[in-house]
């Protein structure tokens, strides 16, 4: 495991450039979206994330949305010539996930990026992994780079539903709680990590969910004064500081999450469950 | 280009508070300086006291746009003139730094301390944040007060939501600023689709985007004809057809917000486009197009106020 750095940021190319859509296939409930990146960096750090929108039919839809670029965590990258190739775990829940769902081979997506701060893996520390739904994304890259490193991380994964749970498929190991009992133990992910924290207290916690999930994570993580990172979502407009309007309240005020996030030590914030959370 | 005494080499700026300089360069490191964006940087606006900004949610997509409620979050005068200054001063472009006061006595502050620094090309004059209370004062004594405690060029920033903009415009260059901003955002309520109860914590926000862009070239289109001051255009650019359509209303410049936060390399494309918009129309540059759409009554030559 690599020694924790100050910060895990690798810097953007200052504009949005388009990438090559090469897949998009179905996971379950999700869509998995792969696009090939060549002027992009090829070394994105677990947790960064992207600003993506569709080249064509952005915008125009219902109500003329989507009109913003919607932000993303990286679910894997791998090098692929002079760039990269990167896949994001998608959820069509509104008119911009509905678009970048509806990508097929050929089409260009559009990316400012990788933006923000990632999660800084501890040697000395075992590594327990919790993602919620969509929150998966980023815990899928960040269990490749610590198997790929010789750690064993524990990843503990929630989902809603069967379909859902499918996103468990593309982790080499991980145990699932789902909702309704149909994969797994019908449990809180939050559930499968306190057994967990009772049995290696030691350990430090990795987690991206949704914000109830991460405020669970937060209370459970400071009651056992268990360090723990926190990749958190709020409304953003930009990804680079400019719009002002990702802020988290946390012990040092208002942060913009795009630039001091979006992983926080869980210990800067009184809660994970802040207005805007989760947008 | 000249813009009221300041050396520009293009007329594309960034709107107040769409561009965090210092930011983007922790997000993009210093290539964002190589081929830095715009060829002069507007400050987002700071105020004497150190503010928080509004709490979130701050913003919220729109028909053909967004609103937000930022609630101008800076460091205050001490916090800018010691941090954010020295680092805005490293740009390669000039500096506008905006401005806004609660009082007459907090913007005279302000644009004298401001006024004093030589890496500062000119301060803008905010009297039109959609976010925060409203200054106590009229534009009038404002900009007045503002004329009194500096001798740098002074810009006044316009909503384009008070009855008579071209009134208001008028009164602001008999109080003698040299140019305008227009326009800064107009209010805007989004409501949630369970809920109906407003989204943002302050209810209504500023609206931007392509939705405000006939609203400032109609507030571009009276100004210009009300006083021929400069003006810097700004609502809703995309490509450099809306740029041109400012600079035909008589804008000499303009000033890019919202599509921003979709593309930060947006400016040098819009340069190119403005070009060969301008072109295919039978203007070699595309201030040639300056005013044309007022035809014969067009305010040319600009009136260049010292």
């Amino acid at each position: 495991v690599k020694a924790a750095q100050a910060e895990p940021r690798t810097l953007a190319p200052p504009g949005r450039r388009t990438a090559a859509v090469v897949a998009n296939r179905s996971v379950g409930a999700y869509r998995l979206l792969s696009a090939r990146d060549a002027g992009g960096p090829p070394d994105p750090r677990p947790g960064q994330f992207y600003m993506l929108a569709a080249a064509e039919r952005w915008g125009g839809g219902e109500d003329e949305r989507p009109y913003l670029p919607r932000a993303f965590s990286f679910a894997r990258a791998r090098r692929a010539g002079e760039g990269v190739e990167l896949d994001f775990l998608l959820e069509a829940i509104g008119p911009g996930t509905e678009r970048l769902g509806s990508l097929e081979p050929g089409e260009g997506l559009q990316l400012v990026g990788p933006l923000g701060v990632g999660f800084a893996a501890h040697e000395d520390r075992r590594a327990v992994l919790v993602g919620g739904g969509i929150g998966a994304a980023p815990i899928l890259v960040l269990e490749d780079e610590l198997r790929a490193d010789g750690a064993e991380p524990t990843v503990l994964l929630g989902f809603r539903s069967a379909a859902h749970a499918q996103g468990a498929t593309l982790f080499e190991r991980a145990e699932v709680a789902t909702d309704d009992g149909s994969v797994g133990r019908q449990a809180l992910v939050t559930d499968l990590l306190a057994e967990r924290l009772d049995a290696d207290p030691d350990a430090t916690v990795f987690a991206c969910g949704p914000p109830p999930m991460l405020e669970a994570v937060r209370a459970l993580c400071a009651d056992r004064a268990v360090p723990a990172q926190l990749a958190l979502e709020s409304g953003m407009a930009c990804g680079f500081g400019a719009c002002f309007g990702c802020v988290v309240p946390t012990s040092d005020g208002y942060v913009r999450l795009c630039l001091e996030g979006p992983v926080l030590d869980a210990d800067r914030l009184d809660t994970a469950l802040f207005p805007g959370a989760g947008h | 280009m000249d813009l009221c005494g300041i050396e520009l080499e293009g007329p594309v700026l960034n709107g107040s508070g769409t561009f965090d300089a210092i930011a983007a360069r922790r997000a993009f490191g210093d290539a964002l300086l190589e081929e830095f964006p715009f060829h002069g940087f507007v400050s987002k606006t700071i105020t004497v006291e150190p503010r928080e900004g509004n709490p979130p949610p701050r913003l919220w997509e729109t028909p053909a746009g967004m609103i937000n409620s930022i609630g101008l979050p800076n460091k205050g005068l001490e916090g800018f003139l010691a941090t954010d200054l020295p680092e805005l001063a490293e740009l390669p472009v000039p500096l506008v730094v905006s401005v806004m006061g609660f009082s007459r006595h907090e913007l005279a502050t302000l644009v004298a301390r401001v006024g004093e620094r030589e890496e500062v090309a000119a301060i803008e004059l905010n009297v039109s944040c959609p976010n925060v209370a409203e200054p106590a004062a009229s534009v009038n004594e404002i900009a007045a007060a503002a004329r009194s405690a500096t001798s740098k060029k002074l810009y006044a920033k316009l909503s384009p939501a008070s009855g008579d903009i071209a009134a208001v415009a008028r009164v602001a260059a008999e109080a003698g600023v040299n140019g305008l901003s227009l326009v800064n955002t107009i209010r805007g309520l989004a409501l949630d689709a369970r809920t109906l109860a407003p989204i943002l914590s302050t209810a209504t926000g500023g609206l931007s985007g392509p939705a405000l862009r006939p609203v400032a070239l109609a507030a571009v289109y009276a100004c210009v004809k009300a006083t021929g001051l400069p003006i810097v255009g700004m609502g809703g650019v995309e490509t450099g057809r809306h740029a041109l359509e400012l600079i035909a209303a008589g804008a000499s410049a303009c000033a890019l917000g919202t599509v921003l936060f979709s593309d930060p390399a947006a400016p040098a494309r819009i340069r190119v486009e403005l070009a060969a918009e301008a072109e295919a129309l039978g203007f070699d540059d595309p201030f040639d197009a300056h005013a044309v759409a007022h035809g014969d009554e067009a305010p040319v030559p600009l009136r260049h106020v010292a």
